[in-house]
């Protein structure tokens, strides 16, 4: 245990040590079951369109409100739509949606921290009170507005959604480089004569790298969230797209008819993909930063 | 610095923070491409009844106007018109709030009482079986989608079993009136405060306070179980902590027993991280709350929400939201000053 180094500013570490991840007890399970669940749905979505028994949009695959039996595991929704193809290929706007929703995150967030706590002065309280404003709203009620004005599709919700994290990108970043650039090594290298530019890019950069990690896997979990409940508020993609929260949105009205299966598969894998990036993000947290909590 | 200092430097600071968010919902609404009266009509109108439109709601003036009026309008607790019936948005949305205030609430108790429970008990079993259960316990809470934990509550013990309702907020007929004050000299006040529970209680009407729970059961059940993760983790980490410090030992030295020890003394340490935690949850528990209401079919705020973007009524959402921004700054105002008034150390 005591081999393993703290890891400095390396974007391979996650990689490189996924096999060491088995020594490190707890923090180190859950990442590993949370990568597993990840990798598996991307593996699922990827295949979906080869595996799947039936197009996910036929209608009339079978008897509509058919629970599941061998012809339909899943079962068939109101439309006879087979719910086994349509859970397979539903997870593919989630996850367009959170990995664009977190990289617009990452390239909006980390620069506007990088830049507002190292210029600091009226500059960085300004930015910080805008980003503190939009960290204290009700995020999902935000996004809707975002959303609601945007309309559907896989960009606009991605932008809605991004604009809501942007501040937890913000903060981290922020907090982060309020400490390092107080360090020796950066005092350093402003002796000798470096610019800012490449003291933000070349020195600062790499050692927040690994909290940022954190909270975009974290901010994954929170996207993938989101995502389902704008589109569970019928605020999503558009309605031919074969999509979990979709499922939810019309599949509720056929509960007092007991039709469990319509919502129940698409709404579990919701909760696989929000719970292995959840896991993933705690374990990372916990191994790389035990204040990182405390801080967010 | 004084307690009424900070007080007054909290609430000056409070000030931009408001009028940020009002000016990004307006921005939002007004200046980000896509109009808002062209998408009500879906294009599908005459270029005549649309300007008329326009006008009607003040949309036809120019926009540092329109933020003009926004914003004097919000002093007046005016939050504009609804573009579906031009009726004022603040009546609704004063009529809606209690349910919501009342949903929070409870769900709040839910959250806050399962999670001190639940973190004492896994920081007594630190590292045990249990203490590990309770922990995958909050984070699987965390990764459920609220209104698919709420499908299913609904679908177990309101269709299957049939123990709770499944929807609204109280059986129809049931609706709680307050009661009539009756003081001499000056007459008779309506009291009521349009929360179900202590409308019941002041009319003393034992039926309609059972209804009104028994509607709420599900509902906050659902909000305060998906929020009561992040409770059972500071609970926990709070705990481990106080346990490890020489009173708790002391205490134990004593003879007292465990119990009260943990509930007598170490748990009064983890009060002001927990009150803190409330503050920052609440803003979570309203974007909870829009889900929950529409899976429930709550008359609250949230669900108004939901059924305004049906109607595409842009205003009426623009004015709920900016509703909203105030009720979040406000709440964040109280808990920080409670926090200072309880913490002298963050006055320093």
């Amino acid at each position: 245990m005591e081999k393993i180094e703290k890891p400095k500013g390396i974007l391979v570490w996650p990689l490189v040590r996924l096999a060491s991840l088995t020594k490190r007890g707890w923090p180190g399970l859950i990442i590993i079951i949370g990568l597993i669940i990840v990798v598996s749905i991307v593996i699922m979505t990827l295949l979906a369109p080869y595996i799947s028994p039936y197009d996910p949009n036929a209608l009339n695959t079978g008897p509509p409100f058919n629970p599941p039996s061998l012809e339909h595991p899943l079962g068939t929704n109101h439309l006879g739509q087979d719910m086994l193809s349509r859970t397979l290929c539903g997870g593919s706007t989630m996850l367009q949606v959170a990995l664009l929703s977190v990289a617009i995150c990452f390239l909006i967030g980390v620069p506007i921290g990088l830049f507002s706590s190292y210029v600091g002065g009226y500059v960085d309280k300004l930015i910080s009170l805008a980003m503190d404003s939009i960290y204290a709203f009700p995020g999902l009620i935000l996004a809707i507005a975002i959303a609601v004005m945007l309309g559907r599709g896989v960009v606009n919700m991605a932008l809605s959604i991004a604009v809501i994290y942007i501040p937890s990108y913000f903060r981290i970043v922020r907090s982060q480089v309020l400490t390092i650039k107080e360090m020796t090594y950066v005092e350093a290298a402003r002796a000798i004569g470096a610019r800012n530019r490449t003291i933000l890019a070349r020195y600062i950069l790499p050692n927040v790298i690994p909290s940022i990690v954190t909270v975009a896997t974290v901010n994954f979990a929170d996207a993938v969230l989101t995502a389902a409940g704008l589109t569970f508020l019928g605020w999503g993609v558009e309605v031919d797209v074969p999509d979990w929260g979709w499922d939810l949105y019309y599949g509720r009205q056929y509960l007092p008819s007991k039709a469990w299966w319509i919502i129940f598969f698409p709404g579990l894998m919701i909760i696989l993909l929000a719970l292995g990036f959840t896991f993933i993000g705690e374990g990372l947290s916990e191994i790389l930063s035990p204040k990182l909590r405390e801080v967010e | 610095m004084t307690l009424r200092t900070y007080i007054i430097t909290r609430i000056l600071l409070t000030i931009p923070m408001v009028l940020l968010l009002l000016t990004a919902v307006f921005v939002i609404v007004r200046v980000l491409p896509g109009d808002p009266v062209l998408l009500h009509f879906e294009k599908r109108a005459d270029p005549e009844v649309i300007e008329e439109f326009r006008h009607k709601l003040g949309l036809d003036k120019p926009l540092w106007e329109q933020y003009a009026d926004y914003l004097s309008g919000l002093i007046r607790l005016d939050f504009g018109k609804s573009m579906q019936d031009f009726s004022p948005v603040s009546q609704q949305i004063f009529s809606a709030f209690p349910a919501t205030l009342e949903l929070t609430i409870f769900s709040m108790i839910v959250a806050v009482g399962l999670g001190i429970f639940l973190g004492v008990e896994a920081a007594r079993s630190y590292n045990t079986p249990k203490d590990h259960l309770i922990r995958i316990f909050g984070t699987v809470n965390y990764a459920i989608p609220v209104f698919f934990l709420g499908i299913i509550f609904q679908m177990v013990f309101g269709i299957m079993l049939g123990w709770l309702p499944t929807g609204g907020r109280t059986y129809p007929g049931m609706e709680p009136h307050g009661a009539h004050l009756t003081i001499p000299g000056i007459g008779t006040i309506h009291l009521a405060t349009g929360l179900y529970t202590i409308d019941s209680i002041l009319e003393g009407n034992p039926l309609k306070l059972v209804q009104a729970l028994r509607y709420l059961c599900l509902p906050s059940l659902t909000l305060g179980l998906v929020l009561s993760g992040i409770f059972i983790r500071l609970t926990r980490n709070n705990m481990l902590e106080t346990l490890r410090m020489d009173f708790v030992t002391a205490a134990k030295a004593r003879g007292l027993r465990e119990r009260a020890v943990i509930y007598g003394y170490a748990l009064k340490n983890s009060f002001l991280p927990v009150l803190t935690m409330m503050g920052l949850q609440f803003a979570t528990l309203l974007s909870g709350a829009v889900l929950t209401e529409t899976t429930f079919s709550w008359p609250g705020l949230g669900r108004y929400i939901y059924t305004r973007i049906g109607f595409r009524d842009y205003t009426a959402i623009q004015g709920a939201v900016a509703f909203f921004a105030i009720l979040v700054a406000l709440v964040s105002l109280i808990v920080d000053v409670l926090y200072a008034y309880l913490d002298p150390r963050i006055r320093l």
